[in-house]
């Protein structure tokens, strides 16, 4: 039975606006021309890149649906799983199941702790315990590290294998474009001849497929980024993380979106009365410190949430409408920094003889906004899109340390780090949940700075005309 | 220049105002006092006495805005509006929901606070200024192009990353200085050297970044070819022309952030145990003590506000172009 959660249905949205967005843009060649220069730019490509396939991920995590049950009810009906799933889950069911009792190190054999366990032959002992999945397939231990090595050997193969027939495909269709031989296309792209840095990004397809092939390999037998308190596996912990990261770094800007652009737009563009009162709208807003404006309204949600328990038949409706919330949370707190830009923008664009002349013609206010002021302030909306975007992902760390993140229940960075945080103190030390929560958060959020200072460079106007007064400075 | 000073101050109070509706609002028309006692006193068994006593005690027991019952201008201030929101205007926070007093809690705890944002404010200040201006200076060559990869890298970072791994590092591993804790007077030292040290990390690849910008900007300028052309060397235009202008927008977003040292800094305080107003939020939130929370919002507004206040009268003190209107 598919199941839409709150913010599934917001993410399929932002998919299909993505899409018509660049469906619209490969027709308009005002439009296209930026984001051709993005597609210049090497660390933005190579950044992109990695960023999809973050979203892959997250994408697979947001089809959710209960499995149907083998047993059928009184009336023959099916029955339903009451725990939502995803497609993420279904691909990954191995990780998800194969728990061990609690913590073991990444691509060990035993346990981290002892164990005192009773010897056949009476008697008992304590000593580190094999893990019930972790290298269960090994007789003799002394082949680990033999194993491993093989394993990692293998997906190693496996990873230049795959890529180098999708390197060979791409190649051939981009040699087709070009009209060119395939030989004389490789040559181009291994000199850096093409416009678009083919080699950076085939490059950084290869670094993800020789970590994601072996990690996937090793992962049928061993936990590669061990276990945690209650023995789940890390490296599914971290996949699941990835959803809650994306969503709240884009749906935060979707909710935001349609306030800062409206209000931002209309404060500049009606002056007077209407101006100032927005003005003080998102100046008082601004006022009071975001932490603690969105720990407010999160302890109000909570009560709210705990009063009204009939809402939310399964928990993780109620966690995922709590991660909706705190979106919407967030969007309040950030749309003021976009709506100042805004109108900023449009209090100079207003004054600008093309609207003159739409206002000498008579074209009522509604129509200048759409079709004068809305496109020519769109690429401020794109950069702060972009730029806000690892600031959130961030956010949702130190949020949820603060007790007004996500839902305790959801798999997210911050919980992960908030759960892991108190283990340092153990001998020897629990380190691993806390370096995958930060690893991947590390790559997710550099990924999106590089894509956004990419977009910037393309899209705002300034930073063209600085760049080359710079040159010129420098070259004097 | 002073009835601009005066007409932005009084600004300040409908802004202020309106903070104070927003909390109200959100602490008692989105959820009633009666919610928050069930929450606070836990479990769905709670018997309506023990919530009217909660509310008695803690006075929410009063309706919002308007109280029937009483005579003259009682009707007005016998309200949860006025007990509990109109008084913070005169920065009377009343008691905490575990009947502390929380204006004695602030006085006690601010020091500490200081202690720690203080310095952090100072040095952070002087070092970004100085790596910033040092990225300027040696522009376009290796040096320059690695340091902002190493900025962007730094600010890729989970601020959590840096604090526990700073703990970890120096505390544990190599024993310098205590994992957390706090002693005023002279002993404080030792216990603020490390969170001062993580918080310069921490806010390394933004600020330098951000502070670069600044400065390139100001280089584009037509006044700084002027200086290159009447032969001056690089760094007689790089500290006598572009470090003073280049300090004006850096200058205004630093005063903005004085009040709100008061504030401290939440986690930091947290992970370090010291006893701040930082760490006196945070453990508000977790013990879902709304009076408190309710407290700080206004608290930290009004300082935000003097913020700006203060930022936008330095503007027009350093920088003679701005006019008047």
């Amino acid at each position: 039975m598919p199941v839409v959660l709150w913010t599934d249905g917001p993410v399929w949205l932002l998919v299909s606006i993505t899409i018509g967005y660049f469906a619209y843009v490969r027709r308009h060649e005002h439009l296209a021309a930026p984001w051709r220069r993005v597609t210049r730019s090497a660390p933005g490509m190579m950044a992109l890149v990695v960023l999809l396939a973050f979203v892959v991920i997250a994408l697979l995590d947001s089809l959710h649906f209960r499995p149907a049950l083998a047993g059928k009810d009184r009336k023959g009906g099916t029955v339903y799983a009451v725990e939502v799933q995803s497609l993420l889950d279904l691909l990954v069911m191995p990780l998800k199941t194969r728990t061990e009792r609690t913590y073991s190190a990444p691509l060990a054999t035993r346990a981290y702790a002892r164990e005192t366990t009773e010897l056949p032959g009476g008697g008992v002992t304590r000593e580190f315990p094999r893990l019930r999945y972790g290298g269960a397939h090994l007789t003799d231990e002394a082949d680990h590290v033999r194993d491993l090595a093989v394993t990692v050997l293998q997906g190693a193969a496996l990873a230049i294998l795959a890529w180098g027939v999708v390197a060979w495909g791409a190649t051939a269709a981009l040699a087709r474009r070009r009209r060119a031989t395939l030989v004389a296309t490789w040559r181009a792209i291994r000199r850096r001849e093409t416009g678009v840095p083919w080699l950076a990004i085939y490059l950084t397809v290869l670094a993800l497929a020789l970590i994601a092939a072996p990690a996937a390999l090793l992962s049928a037998k061993y936990h590669v980024l061990g276990t945690d308190k209650v023995g789940q596996d890390v490296l599914y912990l971290s996949l699941k993380s990835i959803r809650t990261g994306l969503v709240i770094g884009t749906l935060t800007t979707l909710v935001m979106l349609p306030f800062a652009v409206l209000l931002g737009i209309m404060a500049g563009y009606f002056k007077g009365w209407i101006d100032d009162a927005i003005q003080y709208v998102y100046t008082t807003i601004n006022s009071i410190p975001g932490v603690l404006l969105i720990a407010a309204a999160v302890l109000m949600m909570q009560v709210y949430i705990d009063k009204n328990p009939e809402l939310f038949p399964t928990t993780a409706q109620r966690a995922d409408f709590r991660l909706l919330l705190l979106c919407a949370i967030l969007g309040v707190t950030t749309w003021t920094g976009l709506a100042r830009l805004l109108r900023g923008e449009s209090l100079k664009l207003r004054e600008l003889e093309y609207i003159q002349a739409a206002h000498a013609f008579g074209v009522p206010h509604a129509r200048v906004i759409t079709r004068h002021i809305l496109p020519n302030v769109m690429h401020i909306v794109l950069i702060t899109l972009v730029m806000d975007f690892s600031g959130l992902v961030l956010a949702e760390a130190v949020l949820s340390y603060v007790g007004v993140g996500v839902d305790p229940s959801m798999i997210s960075f911050g919980t992960m780090i908030n759960a892991a945080r108190l283990e340092m103190a153990r001998e020897p030390m629990v380190w691993w949940t806390l370096a995958a929560a930060f690893a991947f958060m590390f790559v997710l959020v550099l990924a999106a700075n590089l894509f956004a200072d990419a977009v910037r460079d393309a899209f705002d106007p300034r930073v063209r005309v600085g760049g080359a007064a710079l040159r010129a400075g420098g070259a004097g | 220049m002073l009835a601009y000073i005066v007409r932005r101050s009084l600004y300040a109070i409908p802004i202020l105002i309106g903070v104070n509706l927003i909390t109200f609002a959100l602490f008692f028309v989105v959820n009633t006092p009666d919610d928050m006692a069930r929450m606070q006193l836990g479990a769905k068994r709670v018997t309506p006495d023990a919530i009217e006593k909660w509310k008695a005690e803690r006075g929410y027991d009063r309706p919002l805005l308007w109280n029937g019952a009483r005579e003259g201008a009682r009707r007005v201030t016998d309200t949860i509006f006025f007990e509990k929101s109109a008084r913070l205007f005169a920065f009377d926070f009343g008691n905490a929901d575990d009947g502390r007093s929380i204006g004695h809690e602030i006085r006690t705890r601010m020091r500490p606070s200081l202690a720690l944002a203080i310095p952090s404010f100072l040095v952070g200040l002087a070092a970004y200024v100085t790596f910033a201006l040092g990225f300027a200076f040696f522009r376009a060559t290796y040096l320059d192009f690695w340091g902002v990869v190493l900025c962007v890298a730094m600010m890729s970072i989970s601020t959590l990353f840096y604090i526990i791994g700073g703990q970890y590092l120096i505390s544990k591993l190599w024993s310098l200085v205590p994992i957390s804790g706090y002693q005023p007077g002279s002993d404080a030292v030792k216990f603020l050297v490390l969170p001062i040290g993580i918080a310069l990390v921490a806010g390394f690849g933004a600020e330098v970044r951000l502070f670069r910008t600044f400065f390139l900007e100001e280089m584009g300028k037509d006044y700084v070819r002027t200086a290159r052309a009447k032969g001056l060397s690089e760094p007689a235009v790089l500290f006598g022309h572009v470090l003073k202008n280049g300090s004006i927008p850096i200058l205004t977003g630093v005063v903005a952030a004085i009040p709100k040292l008061f504030l401290g800094s939440l986690l930091a305080e947290s992970f370090f145990g010291i006893p701040g107003l930082g760490s006196y939020t945070i453990d508000a939130i977790q013990a879902q003590d709304f009076a408190v929370v309710r407290s700080m919002v206004f608290l930290g507004s009004a300082l935000t506000i003097l913020g700006y206040l203060l930022a936008d009268i330095s503007y027009t003190l350093v920088d003679p172009r701005v006019r008047f209107e």
